[in-house]
């Protein structure tokens, strides 16, 4: 009897503490979007984070698409070989890119990136009292540090996702032809003829979402860690562990909502 | 003979993390344009006074007037005004790694919107002047400038906007004696130029003695004595006195867990 009362004890507190996090999340995030159409403005700070999240997230970007359409040609030549559908590669390339590859994985990479970069540098400056220095300098911490970083993700991301598409659908093109031997043409055709702007317009609302949430789980794991060097690892992990499950459950539900029959 | 309004009245100020009861409904007045220094052991409450004071802890009861106004009640925007008129040196500096020297001191100041960036740093030049550094750090890193440097950069962000208030928690922690008296002179003398109230919490007794008027010592979440800084070793309580001494024989029993 002990034992069951400990283990509804254990699930309860577990229960408690996976609800308050939710209840934190969501009022920082509503917090944060209060704060993005009241003034002050940082223009300067935008910019700076949109360099920081796009332009220097574009590599990493364009590798994992690149080869991500690759490999993706090549499996499913391999496998529609078994029933004679290799006419398919091309049609299964885009799609997959478009709609769920390109948004998922750069959304993948730039949680890696930049959710861990956000939650090191706000936890750091949590730990050393720089954010608290904000708040004795007259500056609102959400509006310095929170605002520019989550609308800078949220704007670039679907930037990146465009890169991703084209260079996605390129690697698979690259292997199209000069592997699988598809006449170049035929190939490129059989790209464009299925494809619908609802594919390429639901990746981009894919990423535009993805960018909220890895700038929103950083800034909120950074501002509010504690203990030290530790505290800021924790933070780190936690930002990144979070996004990325946020990712893939928003990329369930926005799928939901676009292709649901 | 009618006593002046303090700059900062504080009563019963309390304030608890989970069972440990760090302040105690703590009563204390800080007269304006002079030095208050409060000393006590670690963990005794001095931080947490000093970030309820600044709004960056939510105290659970008590009021804290600034100038007549208890800034508890008020709303973010006018609780930013008030510290428009307030500077603080954080003990590790706080210094903005992301930003080089001249942006931290400036930092204020273009926050507020006082003056555009061209004009900001020759201001901050100007007052890193004051605090004897020369120009030549305006465009390093404060990773790049020793423990002794970023307390200046500290002190020279501080005084920038010519606060009515400024506090020092632990100004000379980390610092060498000869770097921390350096410091401490360098308070005095910029509190004295601009006619400021000080607010000092500190465990050293050399700096306490060197940049407070008045010595208030808090244990037990409350204040147990308050004194003219020079009579601190005759003050004749048995805590300030162990305290003051340094000993480990006395009515104070330091706790191992915070």
């Amino acid at each position: 009897m002990t034992a069951l009362l400990d283990l509804l004890a254990a699930i309860g507190r577990g229960l408690f503490a996976v609800l308050s996090a939710a209840g934190g999340v969501t009022l920082f995030a509503l917090q944060a979007v209060s704060h993005i159409v009241r003034p002050p403005f940082y223009p300067r700070l935008l910019l700076r984070q949109m360099l920081e999240i796009g332009y220097f997230s574009l590599p990493v970007v364009a590798l994992t698409a690149i080869f991500s359409g690759m490999v993706l040609a090549l499996q499913s030549y391999t496998g529609f070989a078994r029933f004679s559908a290799e006419g398919a590669v091309a049609t299964v390339v885009v799609l997959s890119i478009t709609r769920e590859l390109g948004p998922v994985l750069a959304g993948l990479m730039v949680a890696g990136r930049i959710g861990a970069a956000i939650a090191a540098e706000l936890g750091t400056m949590r730990v050393t009292d720089q954010i608290d220095a904000l708040t004795t300098l007259s500056t609102n911490p959400m509006k310095y540090l929170v605002v520019p970083r989550v609308v800078a993700a949220t704007v670039v991301l679907p930037m990146l996702v465009v890169v991703a598409d084209i260079l996605g659908v390129l690697g698979g093109f690259i292997v199209g032809v000069a592997k699988l031997e598809f006449n170049p043409g035929t190939y490129m055709a059989r790209t464009w003829e299925f494809l619908e702007a609802q594919d390429v317009i639901s990746g981009l609302v894919k990423a535009a979402v993805f960018g909220f949430v890895i700038a929103l789980m950083g800034c909120y794991q950074g501002y509010h860690s504690k203990g030290g060097a530790q505290g800021v690892g924790a933070a780190t992990t936690n930002a990144v562990v979070s996004a990325s499950i946020l990712i893939l459950t928003f990329n369930y539900v926005i799928t939901e909502l676009f292709f649901a029959r | 003979m009618s006593e002046a309004a303090p700059k900062i009245r504080i009563r019963g100020l309390s304030k608890a993390f989970g069972p440990k009861r760090v302040l105690d409904s703590l009563d204390l007045d800080v007269p304006a344009g002079r030095g208050m220094v409060v000393i006590g052991g670690s963990g005794s409450g001095k931080s947490v006074l000093i970030k309820c004071i600044l709004g960056l802890i939510e105290p659970d009861a008590g009021t804290i007037e600034i100038d007549g106004r208890n800034v508890l009640t008020m709303s973010r925007s006018e609780r930013e005004a008030v510290n428009a008129h307030i500077g603080m040196l954080f003990q590790q500096g706080a210094l903005f790694d992301s930003l080089p020297v001249w942006e931290n001191v400036a930092f204020g100041l273009l926050a507020r919107r006082m003056m555009r960036r061209a004009e900001a740093k020759p201001r901050a030049i100007e007052i890193l002047a004051q605090v004897g550094l020369g120009p030549d750090v305006a465009d390093l890193s404060p990773a790049e400038l020793s423990g002794g440097m970023q307390k200046r950069v500290a002190l020279a962000r501080a005084i920038a906007a010519r606060p009515d208030i400024m506090f020092f928690d632990e100004p000379t922690t980390g610092l060498d004696p000869i770097m921390g008296a350096i410091i401490d002179a360098l308070i005095v003398a910029q509190v004295k130029r601009l006619g400021a109230t000080a607010f000092s919490i500190t465990h050293d007794m050399a700096s306490a003695q060197r940049i407070g008027d008045t010595v208030a010592m808090i244990h037990g979440g409350k204040i147990i004595w308050v004194g003219p800084a020079h009579a601190i070793r005759e003050s004749g309580n048995p805590y300030v006195d162990q305290f003051v001494r340094g000993s480990s024989e006395g009515p104070i029993k330091m706790e191992v867990r915070r």
